[in-house]
């Protein structure tokens, strides 16, 4: 647990490093003609509201993803109203020029900045039309949002990758259900050893041998939801490639999931452990209370972020190894490039499956910690 | 900063497809293939445990043959050793009833010998006593025929008495 703890503490230090160093060259993007390494990878790795295929940014091939906003009822058109809007330069205070993409149509009156929505401010009209501004506080517009939830790319691909491990699974369930408990055949003998793994080198081997089949289902749907997405980001088209098990929001969400299942599975020993550490003298007692509280936190917030980082990272490795290609603007250069991602690409399969048994590992680890019976 | 910040809009949708994937994989694809996978572990284990028992009870039904068949062959050996003995009690039985019968009948046949030998010589004695007789009455008759023989006779008989 301590090394975990000591893990998740040094990834977050790196995190913190590799978003800053990209954050750089993205700041002053807009001045630069050049190809930008750093917008073009950001861009890729974090959610957006159009699933873009192929071609130029603006203007190339991309499947427009239905916008959903809450904002006195719900709103509901096509991202196309922004991406195909009204491209606006506004100067701001700080004399420095942001763009941004006033919706038309229905999206009227509000504008995408950076993937991000904005309610826009009517300044009046102008030739009976109504004129809509963004206004901007340094280099974040000071605009409301409306509570956006739009079908982005990484839910696409979140409902795509769950449908996928649904008909999966579906399939092979069938195929037990046909077949009754027979040797496996087709997918079932896929997908049967990697269950048996997690049920058995998992669940078993952490939890305790009496409790362990009520949570196998979970750490299976975990395993599986992280292994099958890992995979589906790692293939570079549509429906591939977002990159969704690296988004933040994702991987918060399945490390509160364990938050949630290790608090709720806590036994009396367990708790015990926490606010009233036996064997160690009380003063001590009384200071473990706050650190064991802490560590209630950290291990999961060690999986929140080991996921996203990993997963981030091997994105970001593989885009900046094709982006030798552009920024020395010599195709030569793909003699490198090339078989480098595609290394990388090749250890980011391994490191796909790497995490998401490494997500199950450790949530059926303190699972398995919530639930363990004192034994003296 | 909003690439280490959470999304709301994702955190919903994240929520309702996880909990309904969660869902829908636990109770039509978990269950039912967790359960295939259990009752096809528990059969291989009970085919096992089958195996091995039959095993026992093969190497069990094994000893006991061998013990049968090592008691048979003890029995065949001692009643072919009991006929064996029998049969030479009856030999040596047989044996030496013949011999006491032969002996019997060479003692009876000895006996016939000895009590025809008795009688034949008895009637020998006899014939040899009348013989004697004749003969002795021949002789004395010749001896006593003149006065001088039977002075002669009576003279050689006192010497005799003499000498005794």
């Amino acid at each position: 647990m301590q090394q975990a703890s000591k893990f998740s503490s040094l990834l977050q230090l790196f995190v913190l490093a590799l978003s800053f160093f990209i954050f750089q060259p993205f700041a002053n993007a807009s001045e630069e003609e050049n190809f930008n390494v750093g917008e073009m990878i950001m861009h890729h790795i974090k959610d957006a509201h159009e699933w873009h295929i192929t071609g130029p940014e603006h203007g190339g091939t991309s499947l427009y993803l239905p916008i959903i906003l809450h904002d006195n009822g719900f709103k509901i058109f096509s991202s196309k109203h922004f991406y195909h809007g009204k491209e606006v330069a506004v100067k701001a205070n700080d004399s420095t020029t942001y763009h941004y993409m006033e919706g038309v149509g229905p999206a009227k009156g509000y504008a995408l900045y950076h993937e991000e929505i904005y309610k826009l401010d009517n300044i009046g009209t102008s030739n009976g039309q109504p004129v809509y501004v963004l206004k901007f506080h340094g280099e974040h517009p000071r605009n409301a949002s409306p509570t956006d939830l739009s079908i982005t790319k990484n839910v696409a691909s979140l409902l795509f990758g769950s449908l996928l491990i649904l008909v999966i699974m579906l399939s092979v369930a069938s195929f037990y259900r046909k077949n009754g408990a027979v040797a496996p055949k087709g997918l079932a003998k896929f997908l049967e050893p990697i269950i048996i793994m997690v049920r058995d080198d998992i669940a078993k081997a952490n939890i305790d041998q009496h409790k362990y089949h009520k949570y196998v289902p979970y750490l299976l749907t975990i395993f599986f939801f992280i292994w099958i997405n890992n995979m589906l980001g790692l293939i570079p088209i549509i429906p591939g490639g977002a990159n969704l098990t690296g988004n933040i929001t994702i991987t918060l969400f399945l490390a509160f999931c364990t938050l949630l299942v290790t608090v709720f599975s806590g036994n009396k020993n367990y708790w015990g452990h926490i606010f009233w550490m036996p064997g160690i003298p009380v003063p001590m007692k009384i200071f473990m209370i706050p650190i064991e509280l802490i560590g209630i936190l950290t291990k999961p917030f060690a999986l929140m972020i080991r996921l996203f980082a990993n997963i981030t990272a091997g994105h970001i490795i593989v885009l900046a190894l094709i982006s030798i290609i552009f920024i020395n603007k010599n195709i030569a250069w793909a003699g490198l490039s090339v078989p480098m991602a595609l290394f990388i690409s090749v250890l980011e399969i391994l490191v796909a499956f790497l995490q998401g048994f490494l997500f199950a590992m450790l949530s059926a680890l303190f699972i398995g910690a919530a639930v363990e019976e004192a034994h003296h | 900063m909003d690439l280490i910040l959470p999304d709301f809009g994702l955190l919903v949708w994240t929520g309702l497809v996880f909990s309904l994937l969660l869902f829908l994989l636990a109770k039509f694809a978990w269950k039912p293939i967790l359960n295939a996978v259990n009752t096809r572990e528990q059969k291989i284990t009970e085919a096992l445990e089958l195996a091995e028992k039959t095993k026992t009870e093969m190497q069990a039904l094994k000893a006991e043959n061998d013990q049968i068949l090592k008691t048979a062959r003890a029995e065949r050996d001692q009643i072919l050793k009991e006929a064996k003995e029998a049969a030479n009690s009856m030999i040596e039985d047989a044996k030496s009833k013949a011999k006491d019968e032969a002996g019997k009948i060479v003692e009876s046949a000895r006996q016939n010998i000895n009590s025809e030998k008795a009688a034949a010589m008895a009637e020998i004695k006899n014939h040899v006593a009348n013989l004697s007789l004749e003969i002795a009455e021949k002789v004395v008759r010749q001896e006593l025929s003149s006065d001088d023989k039977q002075k002669a006779l009576a003279t050689q008989l006192a010497g005799e008495i003499k000498m005794n």
